[in-house]
């Protein structure tokens, strides 16, 4: 309980208070306030515990590195796990728990870990957890998995909603700390369309910690230049290719109640013609026993706490640090009345300049921060031994490394810098520079003049004319780095990647074991993965691996930097793909005419097809679909087929390109006649089939199945353009533009005769028949086709969408007389299997026509068309391959499942013994049994030969026999009827 | 991958609105050009480090078939046009 607010001072709205709780308990701080800077102020440095030890840990940082003080905030459907307290912005209502305890964060018993640690070494899994092998999934891993962890989702959906959008700007500027604004200024000057974003919920990064008197002009100019975009809270999260950058706008995560107008996240992609990157340094931990305990923060996150929301980490604070950076963090806490117990640097002088109280240690580190749940003090090794000083707060600072994660999301490799003891990315890359910290440069007045300059390049290489950087050049001269790895001599755990729990010896051991690279070393350890990936610790451990090989950072080299930058929301992704806009539904034009029917509906991709009509005192779908059979096998019925592909084909050549895709001939169809086409793939199998009609010398009218509708005007398409750009022929899909309805049944000409004006005899209106014909005396237009899926006599009706419903009504109304009734897709595919009629189920991707009984139509005189020559292959026409035949039960009573297989009768039940399969199967009402399409090898010449039909999964056994695909009317006599 | 491809007909567009179909440098064969040469054309694609150019199908857009050259390892457009005119030796 030593942190604590400061009665004056800070960028906090003293005059408001801002109700929150933590772990239940309410708590209150101010508006400019984080929940990390609210719990400090309230003296709360126990935040969390850690992933493996179950360690205490406190507040680290004050920003997006954040690896120690990760909570779940929110309830219900907005439960968040995971997220950093040092980027959550204070706001009323806020609930806020910690993770990974058990009973308490207090008292927490997995701590115990701690105590088994020498078993929970680097690569622990991979030894401890060996044997028996069954075990990992069963016993260890649901272990581990209960005992190590983060935060839980939530299983409630989110209530909120997310969106994405598109940005276009001339400059993207990232980050809004003094070389950003710089940036942005300068070219918002200059009239260039500027987005600046930063991750923060104000802007100013440094200037606001450093408390710089020009960042309020600066901020005020930036906001009245119309063509410069701001977005706080905003966080560019990948770099991707044509200087794309996706980032995430936290939109309303910082109010208790988001309106619900508004999305709570925004995913932005942003088209940037140049960019800045000018994402400042992250500072270093350094490795020492016991810099977990809380109370050891960052040098620059405890001047920032102080500065920003007037919080003073303790009343006595030990500094280490290898720079400048804590000599400025203990001048300013001395400025606020808190004692420095002792500035300890290892370097062999101290700072120039340093004046302060605090005594200065140099050729000296801290080996032990000491203290349990909190710092007590700490242990510093000198030149007269180790020593212990009193503190109840360390800050820390190891040096800096520029925050180059975006700049090398293309593939860009870091480079080391020994002068600024960093890895560097390249400074300039086509559309992207690096400003400022992110590029090495430390001072203010650098970065200022660095971000300016940046600027003004970007935008000489946009043909802007003279352009006026706002901040004029500055010595960019700095000391050169020195690095430092570890503290030797530590008597406690010395932790290089907090989240993960990797210290000093699991990095040594990596090594000592042979996982010395630094790819190897961070899957042996874990060094650098979760929620933070190694923001904080990569660099000490590439600098600890470097030593204990004996050489370089720069032979070690980074890990790879992926997107995205930070955690990204799922919701961020979603955006509003989720419910019924996960997918749009498709209606067909004669939906609502099957609703009022009382069709019972069944998907089919995107389409919501009708499956049967049920009618009063049918209980079962099977009752339901036997009556529609029966009833149009006898009278008639009507079934919408708008779902069907239907592509218009113009064009003087468009004869001679369906010549070419399919596999038998059109050329030669005449005008007002329909024909069963084959689009075979190049590699000779069977792509798709439907009928295409021809209502004039140039103009084709083509059909696809339901599911290939898109896949075959793409296949045109690109037929037409790539292979053969000669021919004039152009496609249109009208799919939706017409309600088309099957009427089948011995009675359905009678119907029809009624509504349509031409004579539609068998001698006018033949078998294979396509033409516009006028309807109900002249009043409308529709297309006629006599064509049949049922084997029935039967005719389909296209006519303009909107009247499909009223044309429907009235066949219905006319048909009355002669018993019509609606069916649905079941009773159509019952009746395609008794007729032998094939679909996708026997169009698998692995036929051929002569499989299904085609061979016949493939042309032989056409000199080419798509897989005519690979059908021709020896393979394509063997005779044992597997072709289409029907089979059916022995037993009438006995039945048997799609996807069953053939045996050979009296063969046991394995897989060589295989067959075939049965394509397609259901139960005929015509004729009183079960029936199948099935493709059995040397299928045709076995008609008539017993078999098996084996079910494996439900270990069914049905006797059958081989018989034809055609189980009704082999004459066709119906369908010329 | 590319982000944005710079259709002829519809300009600089996501790459979201396009289908990739592939190498567009196969020529379809003759029909007696021989089992080798088709065996080639249907099955056998070569995967080249640099300039490639692709088939894109400009599907949610303008419908054109369209010859896109990138290089596979910088990722860079070289050069985006019309199949159709590029065949015909048309401007794309």
């Amino acid at each position: 309980m030593s942190s604590h607010r400061l009665s004056t001072g800070g960028q906090i709205d003293r005059a408001r208070s801002v109700k929150f709780t933590f772990d239940g308990k309410a708590l209150t701080g101010h508006p400019g306030d984080t929940l990390a800077s609210a719990l400090l102020a309230n003296g709360i440095q126990l935040v969390g515990r850690s992933f493996k030890y179950h360690r205490p840990r406190g507040i680290l940082t004050a920003g997006a590195a954040e690896p120690n003080a990760l909570v779940t905030t929110g309830t219900g459907g907005r439960t968040e796990a995971n997220t950093r307290a040092t980027m959550i912005e204070l706001h009323d209502g806020l609930n806020a728990r910690s993770q990974n305890r058990w009973p308490s964060l207090g008292f927490d018993i997995g701590a115990v870990n701690g105590l088994l640690s020498p078993f929970l070494s680097a690569g622990f899994y991979y030894k401890t957890f060996m044997w028996p092998a069954g075990f990992w999934e069963k016993v260890y891993e649901p272990l581990i998995r209960k005992a190590a962890g983060l935060g839980k989702a939530s299983y409630e959906a989110d209530p909120d909603s997310y969106e994405k959008c598109w940005a276009h700007c001339d400059l993207l500027v990232i980050g809004a700390g003094p070389s950003g604004l710089a940036a942005a200024l300068t070219a918002g000057r200059a009239g260039a369309r500027v987005l600046l974003a930063d991750e923060g919920f104000a802007f100013g990064g440094t200037l606001l910690t450093d408390r710089d008197a020009r960042l309020s002009a600066m901020l005020a100019e930036l906001e009245a230049l119309p063509n410069v975009q701001c977005l706080p809270r905003t966080t560019v999260i990948g770099w991707y290719d044509d200087n794309v950058f996706g980032a995430v706008e936290r939109v309303q995560k910082h109010v208790a109640e988001p309106d619900p107008g508004q999305p709570v996240e925004r995913l932005w992609r942003i088209i940037a013609k140049q960019a800045i990157l000018a994402s400042g340094a992250e500072e270093r931990p350094l490795v020492f026993g016991g810099n977990d305990i809380p109370g050891v923060m960052m040098a620059g996150a405890m001047r920032s706490y102080l500065n920003r929301q007037a919080v003073a980490p303790g009343k006595r604070v030990a500094v280490f640090t290898t720079n400048n950076a804590g000599y400025r963090t203990a001048a300013d806490l001395e400025a606020a009345g808190v004692d420095v117990a002792a500035i300890v640097d290892p370097r062999a002088t101290n700072e120039p300049g340093w004046n302060g109280k605090a005594k200065v240690l140099t050729n000296a580190c801290i080996v032990d921060a000491l203290g349990g749940k909190s710092v007590s003090g700490v242990s510093i090794a000198g030149a007269s031994g180790v020593q212990r000083f009193e503190a109840d707060a360390v800050a820390m600072s190891g040096g800096w490394s520029p925050v180059i994660h975006l700049a090398c999301h293309r593939g860009a490799k870091p480079v080391w810098s020994d002068t600024h003891a960093a890895f560097l990315a390249p400074e300039r890359q086509e559309g992207l520079s690096l400003a400022g910290a992110a590029a090495g440069l430390w001072s203010t007045e650098a970065c200022l003049s660095d971000g300016s300059r940046k600027a003004a390049e970007a935008l000489q290489l946009l043909g802007f004319a003279k352009v006026e950087p706002a901040f004029a050049e500055a010595d960019a001269a700095q000391p050169a780095a020195t690095p430092f790895w570890f503290a030797k001599g530590s008597k406690g755990k010395a932790f290089v990647d907090y989240q993960n729990d990797v210290n000093l010896k699991d990095l040594g051991l990596a090594v000592r074991e042979g996982y010395g690279d630094v790819e190897l070393a961070k899957r042996y350890t874990t060094n650098g993965m979760a929620t933070d990936q190694g923001k904080l610790s990569n660099i000490n451990a590439i600098g600890i691996l470097a030593e204990a090989r004996g050489v370089s950072p720069a032979d070690v080299g980074t890990t790879t930097f992926r997107p995205f930058y930070t955690p990204v929301s799922f919701g961020a992704l979603t955006g509003a793909s989720r419910g019924k806009h996960f997918q749009p539904v498709r209606k067909s034009p004669l939906h609502d005419w099957a609703k009022k029917n009382g069709a019972t509906f069944v998907e089919t991709g995107l389409w919501y097809r009708a499956a049967w009509f049920p009618r009063a005192g049918e209980t079962t779908w099977r009752e339901s679909v036997d009556r529609e059979v029966l009833n149009i096998r006898k009278n008639a019925g009507i079934c919408d087929v708008s779902t069907l592909g239907k592509i218009e084909i113009f064009g003087r050549d468009a004869a001679t390109f369906l010549d070419r895709v399919y596999c038998n001939g059109f050329a030669k169809l005449p005008v007002g006649k329909a024909r069963y086409g084959i689009m075979l793939r190049e590699d000779g199998m069977i792509y798709d089939d439907g009928t295409t009609s021809r209502f004039s010398d140039d103009h084709f009218f083509m059909t696809t199945t339901t599911a290939l509708a898109a896949g075959v005007l793409t296949h045109l398409e690109f037929c037409a353009q790539t292979l053969w750009p000669e021919l004039e022929v152009h496609f249109a899909s009208s799919t939706d533009q017409w309600a088309q309805m099957a009427v089948a049944g011995p009675k359905s000409r009678a119907i029809l005769s009624e509504i349509v004006d031409e004579d539609i005899s068998d001698a006018a209106f033949p078998f294979m028949s396509a033409r516009t014909v006028s309807l109900f005396g002249g009043k409308l237009e529709g297309r006629l086709f006599r064509i049949s899926f049922s084997g029935e006599l039967a005719y389909e009706l296209g006519v303009p969408a909107g009247y499909g419903e009223s044309v429907a009504d009235a066949i219905m109304q006319t048909g009355e007389k002669h018993g019509i009734c609606a069916y649905g897709a079941e009773a159509l595919g019952v009746m395609r299997i008794e007729k032998g009629h094939v679909t996708h189920a026997e169009i698998n991707g692995t036929v051929t026509p002569g499989d299904l009984g085609f061979g016949r139509m493939v042309s032989t005189t056409k000199p080419d068309f798509i897989g005519k020559v690979m059908l021709a292959r020896e393979g394509m026409q063997a005779s044992d391959r597997p072709r289409l035949v029907g089979v059916k039960p022995l037993d009438p009573k006995a039945s048997f499942r799609t996807g069953s297989h053939i045996l050979s009768d009296g063969a046991a039940a394995t897989l060589e013994n295989d067959q075939g399969y049965v394509t397609s199967s259901c139960y005929s009402p015509n004729l009183g049994h079960t029936i199948g399409l099935a493709l059995i090898k040397n299928g045709p010449e076995r008609i008539g030969e017993k078999v098996m039909i084996w079910n494996g999964l439900r270990n069914e056994f049905t006797d059958g026999v081989i018989c034809s695909p055609v189980f009704i009317d082999p004459e066709n006599e119906k369908l010329h009827a | 991958m590319a982000s944005l491809i710079t259709c002829p007909h519809c300009g600089q567009r996501p790459k979201e609105e396009f289908t990739i179909k592939g190498d567009a440098g196969l020529a379809r064969p003759a029909p007696d050009a021989g089992a080798d040469v088709w065996y080639d054309y249907v099955y056998l694609r070569d995967n080249p480090k640099g300039l490639h150019k692709e088939y894109w199908h400009h599907s949610s857009g303008c419908r054109r078939w369209l010859i896109v050259e990138r290089d596979t390892v910088t990722h860079k457009v070289h050069s985006v046009s019309d199949a159709a005119l590029a065949k015909l030796g048309g401007a794309a």
